[in-house]
């Protein structure tokens, strides 16, 4: 196809009416649930996340009419224990994570100029999991049912079952489902900005919003693992009695409180930068100008990632570590400031330079700033140890997360909301009511969340249910009150408007005159996404590139057709997004719904002990699993090649390093890796916490024969598997099936190896933390030997079925990936439970 | 200077002595605040400064800063100002990090928290100047007291604002924290970690003494001055009820360490680790039925207790038979 064919209106239209029928919605009062085109999901996770924020909102509204005036018996402790665990619980793993990747599953294709994510069919499942683990955790609370430990959960209160109810395993399981699909989020996000950039778009002409999300998503993909691997030992210790948390057993409850943290403050930079780039899209809209400083924003953005990684232990200040580490963190700590600065002033030099167009969504970015500027100020104070000795666990704790949180999350995603209404609905929200919304919020903050300062250091620690009326905080917890419902106001008001939207007329397509990609999508929302996939020049091509928008409406850049019928985007490669080829993205379907709810099953029942139903959810996740892949990827495509227009043939199947799918595999596979790290940390600890470690009574441990022999098992099926790829690409089928047997015998072996280590020498889990920490780390390691075995499999299965041929290979090349990571972990675990007690 | 007029207005309407980080009786305490005033006045300062900036920003017209200029800003006002800044702060702020000095002779005081009460032992390593107490910590001005802090149930936080900042009680760990009191008087210190429903009711009092009469008042608890109870109905109740298995009285049988030590009781200033006055009505209703005044208190109800044989293990403990 070349420029002139597009010249035609009636190809045009022909063209037009195939991508509609193509990307249309799935009709039906139930078939319109499987729809996994981003703007359907992502409008669903925007909306659930909304709703789990009121819920949690209006749980933190309880709280503060209980605490309104001292020694006030309208809440007991019971519930209020419950209210400020799910509070904080549900804002942070149910509001402002995934509002995150919600937004981001919207506006990221459109930032991109593709036409979907690399796996729709993803999206939809972590919507689904979403869903369901957030109802079970934020409807504990109608049965009285709530964690109550707060959202830290700290044991020994948390783990010991007599000091803790179902709540503790509703919090440890609901929340890691929870995770698993921010997780799931998080590949997708990150293989969405790696591979679906239009052509031309090299890293460094990204729209800055990518470059946070690919950030984030990678801050996601190393800190929620610690985390995963703290529930582990959590729910062991709370199931099956192991004692990792139990001192009196030679567990140690701070080791919670590392993984907790080494995940917490990440965090903290997780729900914030997302903030931050919102305004990097928006300032530049209304300063009339490009962002004065891209490679020191994105520099900024990278530095507070590592930075975050290396705080955790301002959390644990009062734990009496030595003073040197108190120290290192506290300038570790303050050194975040930095790039934190670096951010804001690029955005207020930016202003400076421009000119200015005072809008609704300028007025919330403005008043999030402020409001942000005020908690990072006070965090710079409670990142010096002295100071925070006495603010630890106080209300000036309270106040210092909640400005960070209001001003760096949540005001800023009502900028967003502003900012982008129009860009999903086609239509602007009042600024009349949105200013305001946003003076009574402003107020509502400030009046609400000030006063705590002074309250936590005139002695009212946090998590109290009552105070006595002696201390005198009664009037500022007055204030803090009536801020609260301010605020909470506020918020109504913001409902209200959007309510009234659909009475309103439709606004202009790009109604701030935005420089940015995204802003081509049409006010009636055509569900393709985007008409044809442009060739990207510069970093605001509707700004810069004359005749942009015309020129990809008429379908004149790449790909403006689908004429085969299927849905497709473009992939392209990492650094410089030259096109590689096309790939066929899944199309509505029942299976990922269906597969979030078998998983979500297996962590319901488990927090219910109904152990054998679990393991029936757990076959029916894996066939769901199998079900899913088997149907649904490594196509073999009708044709080699496909034409995308200005003479470009691209081809249509992909394996290997530059395969989307490849790169899933590897960044799932991190987070393995990083979960099991986490578990692996574990050992380690405890070695430190013991004189003698392996205790002297358990010193033979498992032995080094049997570990050894797993390690040796495990490092055949590697390769093994390493020469059936050899074998399939040489077109041996048979070769390829007798090797991958092989390799999985050997995984089998390795696995039954590793268990008889421990199972031999009658280690006791119950007994003390070094066999609990041996089995675990024996016992993930078989599950991966398990994992490896299906996988194996499954590429035989696929080879024999002709799924997968010599050139077709995604499959063998993807389970390869895995195999490497199982090797690393076969080494790591036996080599540390075999031969370090001979050496230690 | 909203913020400031605020500030003021609240300062004067709500002010405790007693249990607050903004006044102090310890000389870690009255260094920390200065460290906050200095920190937040500070703070005010650059928080007032980035705003005016802003401002600036938006009004000023197009092309009023090149890009040049811009990247000026961004580099002085977000990295190098910020680093100095920090730098200073961390200089300054650093030494108070350091632990205060202790020597060997000084008093050491062991606290246990417990849900959800305290353990007091003074001298713990002395087996003849041993003192176990509950729910009151006396220690003499002027001079180093070292607290040893630990815990058996779950994590708590020993916070005694106007003295020192918090330290954590962890199973399994001992920490140390070491204060001087500077002023005598009567203060107040509270549980600062979540440990469970009666969190929120888990204080102590400190009474800060001048060294003299500290020496005088633990001489005469050691010397087992506290009068042996007599032989009188409540001390018969108590017995026959079992109370001994979980508390302790000095100079009787009763010797349980379940529960706080009971000995001082009729001196303490508070009932339920600071959640009551402890008046002999509240004692008594507080014998029959321990959650209905604090709930989740561990101890259980002795509802077959009539209210007037309560009564009268009230005043037996506090020594008014």
């Amino acid at each position: 196809m070349s420029l002139h064919d597009q010249d035609d209106p009636a190809l045009r239209c022909a063209q037009e009416e195939r991508l509609r029928a193509v990307w249309a919605a799935p009709k039906g009062i139930f078939l319109k649930w499987t729809d996994c085109n981003n703007d359907a999901v992502g409008a669903w996770y925007v909306l659930t996340g909304f709703v789990f924020m009121l819920f949690a909102g209006v749980l933190g509204l309880l709280m503060r009419a209980q605490l309104a005036v001292p020694e006030n018996d309208l809440i007991g402790p019971a519930t209020f224990n419950q209210l400020f665990t799910l509070h904080g619980s549900m804002m942070m793993f149910l509001f402002a994570v995934p509002m995150f990747e919600a937004v981001s599953i919207i506006l990221l294709p459109q930032l991109l100029g593709a036409r979907d994510l690399p796996f729709p069919r993803l999206s939809a499942f972590g919507y689904w999991s979403f869903l369901l683990g957030g109802v079970f955790v934020g409807g504990s609370i109608l049965f009285n049912a709530a964690p109550d430990g707060g959202w830290f959960m700290y044991p020994p209160l948390t783990t010991r079952t007599d000091l803790s109810g179902i709540g503790a395993d509703i919090w440890m399981l609901g929340l890691s489902f929870i995770e698993v699909s921010s997780i799931a989020a998080a590949v997708e996000l990150i293989v969405g900005v790696l591979k679906c950039r239009p052509p031309g778009m090299r890293l460094n002409l990204m729209p800055l919003y990518a470059w946070y999300i690919l950030v984030v998503a990678v801050m996601i993909l190393f800190a929620f693992p610690p985390l995963i691997a703290g529930d582990v030992l959590f729910e062991m210790e709370r199931l099956l009695n192991w004692p990792f948390f139990d001192a009196t057993r030679g567990g140690d409850p701070l080791l919670w409180q590392h993984l907790f943290w080494i995940f917490g403050h990440p965090e903290v930079y997780i729900v914030f930068l997302p903030s931050i780039a919102l305004f990097a899209m928006l300032v530049p809209t209304f300063a009339r100008r490009h962002l004065l400083g891209y490679p020191w924003i994105v520099l900024a953005a990278v530095g507070t990632a590592f930075l975050s990684f290396g705080l955790w232990v301002h959390h644990m200040f009062t734990t009496g570590l030595p003073k040197i580490s108190l120290g290192f963190f506290s300038a570790a700590s303050e050194a975040v400031t930095i790039p934190t600065a670096v951010q804001i002033f690029v955005f207020i030099a930016t202003l400076w330079a421009g000119r200015v167009n005072w809008s609704t969504p300028l007025l919330y970015a403005t008043g999030s700033l402020g409001v942000f500027v005020i908690g990072g100020l006070t965090g710079v104070m409670v990142a010096v140890a002295p100071f925070d000795w006495q603010a630890h666990d106080t209300y000036f704790v309270v106040a210092h997360l909640h400005y960070v949180l209001i001003g760096g999350t949540l005001l800023p995603l009502f900028a967003g909301l502003y900012y982008y209404w129009p860009l999903i609905t086609g239509k602007k929200l009042s600024d009349r009511l949105g200013r305001l919304a946003f003076w009574i919020l402003f107020a509502g903050v400030n009046l609400c969340f000030f006063p705590m300062h002074l309250s936590g250091l005139m002695g009212m620690p946090r998590r109290v249910f009552t105070y006595p009326e002696e201390l005198g905080l009664g009037d500022l917890n007055m204030a803090s009150t009536a801020g609260a419902f301010l605020f909470a106001a506020g918020v109504a008001v913001i409902c209200l408007d959007m309510c009234l939207s659909p009475r309103r007329p439709l606004a202009n397509r790009n109604p701030w005159n935005a420089g940015t990609l995204e802003w081509l999508a049409h006010p009636q929302d055509e569900h393709w996404g985007i008409r044809s996939i442009p060739l990207i020049e510069s970093r605001y091509p509707i700004w810069d590139q004359p005749d942009f928008m015309r020129k990809v409406d008429e379908g004149r850049y790449f790909l403006p057709d689908a004429e085969e019928g299927r849905r497709e985007t473009i992939v392209t490669s990492v650094i410089d997004a030259r096109p590689l080829a096309v790939i066929r993205l899944g199309t509505p379907a029942w299976v990922p719904m269906l597969t979030a709810f078998a998983l979500g099953s297996v962590f319901i029942l488990t927090t219910y002990h109904l152990y054998g139903l679990a393991l029936i959810g757990s076959v029916l996740t894996l066939a769901c699993v199998v079900w899913w892949l088997w149907t649904g990827t490594a196509e073999i495509p009708e044709k080699p090649f496909k034409p995308i227009g200005h003479g470009l043939e691209l081809p249509l199947y992909i394996s290997g390093r530059s395969a989307p799918g490849w790169w899933a595999m590897f960044i799932t596979m991190m987070a393995d890796a990083t979960a099991f790290s986490g578990l692996v940390f574990g050992y380690y600890f405890f070695w430190t916490r013991h004189e003698t470690f392996p205790p002297m009574a358990l010193a033979d441990g498992p032995g080094w024969f049997w570990p050894m022999v797993a390690l040796l098992a495990g490092g055949v099926s590697w390769l093994l598997t390493l020469a059936a790829r050899s074998a399939n690409s040489r077109g041996a089928t048979g070769a390829m099936a007798l090797l991958l047997t092989g390799a999985m015998l050997a995984a089998l072996g390795s696995g039954a190896a590793g268990l008889a280590g421990p199972w031999l020498s009658g280690l006791n889990p119950e007994a003390h933390s070094y066999p609990a920490i041996v089995w675990t780390l024996t016992l993930w390691t078989v599950a991966h030997a398990g994992l490896a075995v299906i996988m194996q499999a499954y590429v035989l299965a696929r080879g024999l079925a002709g799924r997968m041929t010599a050139r077709h290979d995604a499959d063998i090349r993807n389970v390869t990936l895995f195999m490497h990571f199982f090797v690393l972990s076969v080494v790591v675990t036996y080599a540390t439970i075999g031969l370090f007690p001979e050496v230690s | 200077m909203r913020y400031a007029i605020l500030l003021a207005c609240l300062l004067a309407a709500a002010c405790n002595t007693h249990q607050s980080a903004l006044a102090p009786f310890g000389v870690e305490a009255g260094e920390t605040r200065t460290l906050t005033l200095v920190m937040a006045l500070a703070a005010l300062g650059l928080a007032a400064i980035t705003f005016a900036l802003y401002f600036r920003a938006v009004r000023a017209p197009e092309g009023s800063l090149s890009h040049k200029g811009g990247m000026k800003l961004v580099l002085w006002m977000g990295a190098i100002v910020p680093t100095v800044l920090l730098a200073g702060l961390l200089l300054y702020a650093l030494p108070a990090m350091r632990p205060m000095d202790s020597a060997p002779g000084d008093l050491e005081i062991r606290v246990e928290g417990e849900q959800f009460w305290w353990r007091v032992i003074y001298n713990p390593q002395d087996t003849q100047g041993r003192l176990v107490d509950a729910n009151e910590i006396r220690i003499p001005t002027g001079r180093t007291v070292v607290f040893t802090l630990a815990a058996h149930d779950v994590v708590h936080s020993f916070w005694i604002p106007g003295l020192a900042g918090k330290m954590d009680m962890i199973p399994g760990r001992e920490n140390r924290l070491v204060v001087k009191a500077t002023k005598p008087g009567r203060y107040r210190g509270v549980c600062a970690e979540l440990c469970g429903l009666a969190h929120a009711l888990m204080a102590f009092e400190v009474v800060a003494m001048e060294p003299v009469a500290f020496d005088s008042w633990l001489a005469e608890q050691r010397t087992g001055t506290a009068a042996p109870p007599k032989d009188s109905r409540g001390a018969r109740l108590f017995a026959r009820e079992g109370c001994g298995a979980c508390h302790a009285i000095r100079g009787t049988e009763h010797t349980g360490q379940i529960g706080p030590d009971l000995t001082r009781y009729a001196h303490r200033r508070s009932l339920g680790a600071g959640t009551l006055e402890p008046t002999l009505t509240n004692t008594a209703a507080f014998i029959r039925a321990p959650q209905d005044l604090k709930p989740g208190a561990r101890m259980p109800t002795y509802t077959d207790l009539s209210r007037e044989e309560a009564l009268a293990i009230a005043r037996y403990l506090k020594g008014r038979e």
